[in-house]
């Protein structure tokens, strides 16, 4: 059985993050009512720049204490919401998927909140990098300073999440 | 004392390496490791504000003091997902 969080360089197979998450979740998998799921892809354009595939990177044991602990918050938020969260490094083509996230809940509304939430946190808090490699050039961009002290950034993230 | 630096993302370019080892005084901080690494490779010295930090795979803060054969990291903004 595959890990509810995990980082590497496999191709993302969301249809199995869901069969651990259903496992992991069997004691109470019968008064679930939904499970969402996020997968973000690589866009073909990035500020006005035509993207040719993106290179990531992550200091993955730390990535994977991130999402457990993204996973911890949103729990205590939602405490009837579980999830998984998967994210890719290495070359990614247009199109791919570089993160996964599956979250089942007994009603949609928790699990659609608890997964907004925990996009919004892997981009405030996880170890992970991504060079963007477009039609003249490369750049690596740079998003949040991660800090999972911040408060502030964390209640914007709940803010999204119930928006 | 030594200990392991670990690098990435555009920290990684601008440096070199994915991973340094560095000879500190003892009880330095990671504060004093960051900046005698800038001294060293001054292009580094933008991200003072910027960069967080990890000792040991850990989230830590520029005035945590390291040990002998600690792992450091630095990270620039993140920009997962």
């Amino acid at each position: 059985m595959i890990p509810l969080f995990a980082i590497g360089a496999a191709p993302l197979e969301v249809g199995r993050i869901a069969a651990a998450l259903a496992d992991a979740a069997s004691d109470s998998a019968d008064s679930d009512g939904a499970v969402v799921t996020f997968l973000g892809l690589v866009r073909n354009h990035n500020l006005g720049r035509r993207v040719r595939y993106l290179e990531y990177e992550a200091y993955e044991p730390l990535a994977l204490k991130a999402f457990e602990r993204i996973a911890r918050e949103a729990a205590e938020r939602w405490p009837d919401a579980r999830l998984a969260l998967h994210h890719r490094v290495g070359r990614l083509e247009i199109g791919e998927a570089s993160i996964a996230i599956v979250v089942r809940s007994p009603h949609r509304g928790n699990a659609y909140a608890a997964c907004r939430y925990a996009i919004e946190r892997v981009k405030q808090i996880a170890p992970v990098w991504k060079r963007e490699f477009f039609d003249g050039g490369d750049v690596w961009i740079e998003g949040a300073t991660a800090n999972p002290d911040d408060e502030r950034a964390r209640a914007e993230a709940e803010r999204l999440a119930c928006a | 004392m030594r200990v392991t630096v670990r690098l990435f993302a555009r920290l990684r370019d601008i440096t070199g390496a994915a991973e340094l080892a560095r000879d500190t005084a003892p009880n330095a901080t990671i504060g004093e490791i960051w900046r005698d690494l800038a001294r060293e490779f001054p292009e580094l010295a933008g991200y003072e504000r910027s960069i967080s930090t990890a000792v040991n795979a850990d989230y830590a803060r520029m005035d945590t003091r390291v040990a002998e054969g600690d792992e450091i990291a630095f990270l620039p903004p993140v920009s997962g997902g």
